[in-house]
């Protein structure tokens, strides 16, 4: 049995240590906002908060994060405003949408720990993440807005 | 596909009973011909006034969206078209997938199908009118409620007006009598100058589900008691099993059940996670059929011999070929070859299906609701319309999910009524990647003869590679003989003007699983002939701009919006060194597409996008930058079977490799609202990647990974051309 605080409720998980934490999200508790794109840490479709920090999901195992505290897309906010969905919503990023609850925990993860981030730490955080829609210009600008910023 | 089962017939409103409830129920007989009554809801919805429209007496309007969402913005532009004839208010518009039912079918295409860049011109007329229906009957509501000529009332944003009086209703409060009303024969549509909605920018309604975690995709689906299914598929196409231990499978905790099904060996378990590792578990020989030693290299060497031979089938002739290259005064050969292309959605494939004895319940991401509900009742036994299916947001499309064979789907009906569980397959991305169903290589050898005056007086193109229609149900409308019309798109309709002009289309053997792909033809063949177009203006020492001018003199649409993406790239201006410019223009699915590239080449003959340009289109801002970078680089690497390409190690288009895409589409022309503007972007830029102009002078003709700038690849065409004489 492992302990982890998810979304800031205490679960009890019963599955093999070994388990990948994406998958006793979306299976074992039901939070189907992680997605899976890859299962090999190539896509960052999968990136929760642990401890604050942006993880790929799909590569932790289940153990490695007990006693932590993981947040996914569904409690980064209460009812989406946060101000990184808040300029997601207002620039209209969003296409398939299956990519952006790891596009969207990057990008909160990455302002939490820089305000104001230069092009090249954008660049940086988000280059993990990817987007087959190619919604990458609106992501960068919204990200730059969800900062302070705005493009010119 | 599965013809329509009514036929054609006069428009026709059917009245419902007074067992729905009061509610008003109405089918339209739409020009395509299927139409009957949807099922009356149970509970009692007070204004239904047809199959895609629904108002409820809290002021919500439900616009039934009969295609599928995978990003392009359907459930935004589709509600959009419907919301402005009715003058709804748009903050009240809401969108559900419509079921898979006759009224729904494709206005053109005569089953239920999201694809081939339809969506709003196929639906345009038929939303709107349903919404002008809705609206007129609203008014009458309001007209007898007043006591008064409905001539005399208007509806603005959600209210019925009578300017006379100052009187207005809400649509809620008149949705309970306009429900007892008679519909009208026929209606009126807005002017286009009264469109409120139409042509002005709207946030997707999708915005809000997606940035939260809320929108539910297939993969997302969960029913009580269902079983998580990942297949073990033949490592090569065509392959069987010969034998298999699934001992260790189902020593892994939570696996359930091994099945084995045509297309490989199933493990059942609770949950993604231990159905992986089963399915990594089992220890299969495959037999792998007549394909087990087909390589990329012997198939390219074939495609260069079908290329010589005759007997190719004729996509467009005019003129006479053999005339023209004997008078010409310079003869140009090139040789373009363009690899399999998987899709790669970002979700990857997967199917929820419950078979019970009455009927069979589907959750699925798909562009195809009627094929895969044929296929479906096919396997369990049922009739089509005892199949449900609930259609799921999809985690990108591209043709994938438009599969005539219903590949993905058929695997999980199986699988459930095998168990009689309802079972969802999941692919993991290294069975998506193998998986087959790719954009055909294709062989394409051009010619042109030149006047003196370095014009073409002619231009031949033979295209080698596999038919994605041959034995697919589309035969009748899409091939001719040999010749697959969707091969040769954007190029037997090629707008430059050359009097003497072939274009030929020869098939080759099939085995690897093809399909549609983002753009279909049009992915290769704009490539080809933009790339060519340049090598001959390089051999007329001429400006590729131009150039393409002199040819574009009957296609004055073609020509402004190449030039305007010219001036808004400031083409001709003086550039850093080692920097160049590329242009590319081609119209596909009736829109057109303009791109400049401006291009630094790197040391080794690579080359790096610097900034583009993407020229006009009139539809969503969104779905136009998104396939910009799709053209960039989208390729598999060699393969020899098995298909070695299995993740997104590699993927070209991370956010940091993209050029900074800094100017806005223009709109130069008159509105024309109903063309598409998703798939038409990726073209342009693919051809415009490789070519950074004549000053940088780096020509790629081989989009092969791997094969890029290959120095060897410049002497070919040559040795090609002597022989397709």
């Amino acid at each position: 049995m492992i302990l982890v605080m998810v979304n800031g409720v205490m679960q009890r998980i019963d599955v093999g240590p070994d388990t990948p934490l994406l998958w006793v999200l979306r299976d074992t508790l039901g939070l189907t906002g992680t997605k899976y794109g890859c299962g090999i840490a190539q896509c960052g479709a999968c990136t929760v908060h642990v401890d604050g920090v942006a993880t790929l999901s799909c590569i932790t195992p289940i153990a490695t994060v007990a006693g932590k505290r993981v947040t996914t897309i569904e409690a980064l906010s209460r009812n989406g405003e946060h101000p990184v969905q808040q300029a997601w919503l207002e620039l209209d990023v969003v296409q398939c949408g299956y990519c952006q609850s790891g596009q969207i925990m990057t990008a909160a993860a990455l302002l939490a720990r820089s305000p104001n981030p230069t092009d090249a730490e954008i660049d940086e955080a988000m280059s993990g993440v990817l987007c087959r829609c190619g919604t990458y210009q609106r992501i960068r600008a919204a990200i730059k807005r969800a900062g302070g910023f705005r493009e010119t | 596909m599965a013809k329509a089962r009514n036929p054609p017939g006069r428009r026709t409103f059917l009245r419902a009973s007074a067992a729905a409830g009061g509610a008003l129920v109405i089918g339209f007989h739409f020009p395509s011909g299927i139409g009957r009554a949807v099922a009356a809801p149970k509970q009692a919805v007070p204004f239904v006034p047809n199959a895609f429209i629904r108002v409820a007496p809290d002021e919500t309007v439900t616009i039934l969206c009969n295609k599928s969402e995978m990003g392009q913005g359907v459930y935004t532009a589709l509600p959009m078209i419907a919301a402005d004839e009715m003058d709804a208010d748009w903050s009240r518009i809401r969108v559900e997938p419509a079921p898979a039912a006759p009224p729904y079918y494709h206005t053109t295409f005569g089953t239920q199908v999201t694809g081939g860049s339809t969506s709003v011109n196929s639906s345009f007329e038929q939303l709107r009118k349903a919404g002008a229906t809705a609206r007129a009957m609203l008014i009458a509501a309001a007209a007898a409620t007043w006591k008064t000529d409905p001539a005399s009332c208007r509806a603005e944003r959600g209210f019925v007006l009578h300017d006379a009086s100052g009187s207005r209703l809400s649509f809620g409060q008149l949705a309970a009598k306009a429900a007892t009303l008679p519909p009208p024969e026929d209606v009126k549509l807005k002017s286009p100058k009264d469109f409120t909605l139409i042509g002005r920018p709207v946030r997707r309604i999708d915005g809000r589900a997606k940035v939260t975690g809320q929108a539910k995709f297939g993969i997302d689906a969960h029913v009580p008691g269902m079983l998580t299914a990942v297949i073990a598929r033949p490592p090569v196409f065509g392959g069987t099993v010969k034998r298999f231990d699934a001992g260790k499978a189902r020593a892994v905790p939570g696996v359930k059940r091994v099945v084995q099904m045509d297309t490989g060996i199933a493990v059942l378990a609770d949950g993604f996670w231990p159905a992986k590792l089963g399915r990594d578990a089992l220890e299969i020989t495959w037999d792998d059929g007549p394909l087990g030693n087909l390589d990329s290299v012997a198939q390219g060497k074939e495609y260069e011999q079908l290329v010589n031979l005759e007997g190719s089938a004729v996509a467009a002739a005019r003129g006479d070929l053999v005339a023209a290259f004997a008078k010409a005064d310079k003869k140009l050969t090139a040789v373009y070859e363009l690899p399999y292309l998987a899709h790669a959605p970002m979700e990857p494939l997967n199917c929820l299906a419950h078979v019970r004895r009455d009927g069979v319940e589907i959750w699925v991401g798909t562009q195809m609701q009627t094929n895969d509900q044929v296929a479906a009742a096919q396997i369990a036994g049922v009739k089509p319309e005892q199949v449900v299916i609930h259609t799921m947001f999809l985690g990108g499309g591209f043709g994938r999910r438009a599969n005539p064979a219903s590949d993905f789907v058929k695997e999980a009906v199986k699988l459930s009524q095998a168990t009689g569980l309802p079972v969802k397959v999941v692919w993991t991305r290294e069975d998506d990647m193998r998986g087959g169903y790719y954009r055909p290589r294709t062989f394409n050898v051009v010619r042109a003869g030149l006047d003196p005056s370095g014009m073409p007086i002619a231009w031949q193109h033979r295209i080698v590679g596999q038919s994605i229609i041959q034995g697919t149900p589309f035969e009748p409308a899409l091939m001719k003989g040999e010749l697959d019309l969707t091969q040769v798109e954007g190029s037997a309709d090629m707008h430059y003007n050359v009097p003497n002009f072939l274009v030929e289309y020869k098939m080759a053997p099939g085995g690897v699983p093809v399909l549609w792909w983002r753009s279909v033809g049009h992915s290769f063949t704009a490539f080809v002939k933009e790339c060519f177009i340049d090598e001959c203006a390089a051999a007329a020492r001429q400006d590729p701009v131009a150039y393409r001018r002199l040819l574009l003199i009957e296609h004055p649409r073609v020509r402004g919006v190449m030039d305007l993406a010219a001036e808004r790239a400031g083409w001709g201006r003086p550039l850093a060194p080692g920097r160049g410019m590329g242009i590319a223009v081609h119209e596909s699915f009736g829109s057109l597409v303009a791109q400049v590239a401006e291009v630094s080449v790197t040391g080794r003959g690579g080359h790096r996008t610097s900034r583009g340009l993407c020229g006009r289109l009139r539809t969503h801002r969104q779905p136009r930058y998104g396939p910009c970078p799709d053209g960039i680089g989208d390729r598999l690497r060699p393969f020899r079977s098995p298909v070695r390409e299995d993740h997104l190690q590699g993927w070209p288009r991370r956010t940091e490799q993209l050029p900074r895409l800094p100017h806005p589409a223009h709109e130069r022309d008159a509105p024309d609202r109903s063309l598409p503007g998703g798939q038409q972007c990726t073209h342009g830029r693919r051809r415009r990647t490789r070519d950074p102009a004549h000053r940088a002078c780096h020509r790629q003709r081989d989009l092969r990974r791997n094969r890029q700038a290959n120095p060897a690849a410049a002497d070919r065409p040559q040795r090609t051309a002597d022989r397709i004489g």
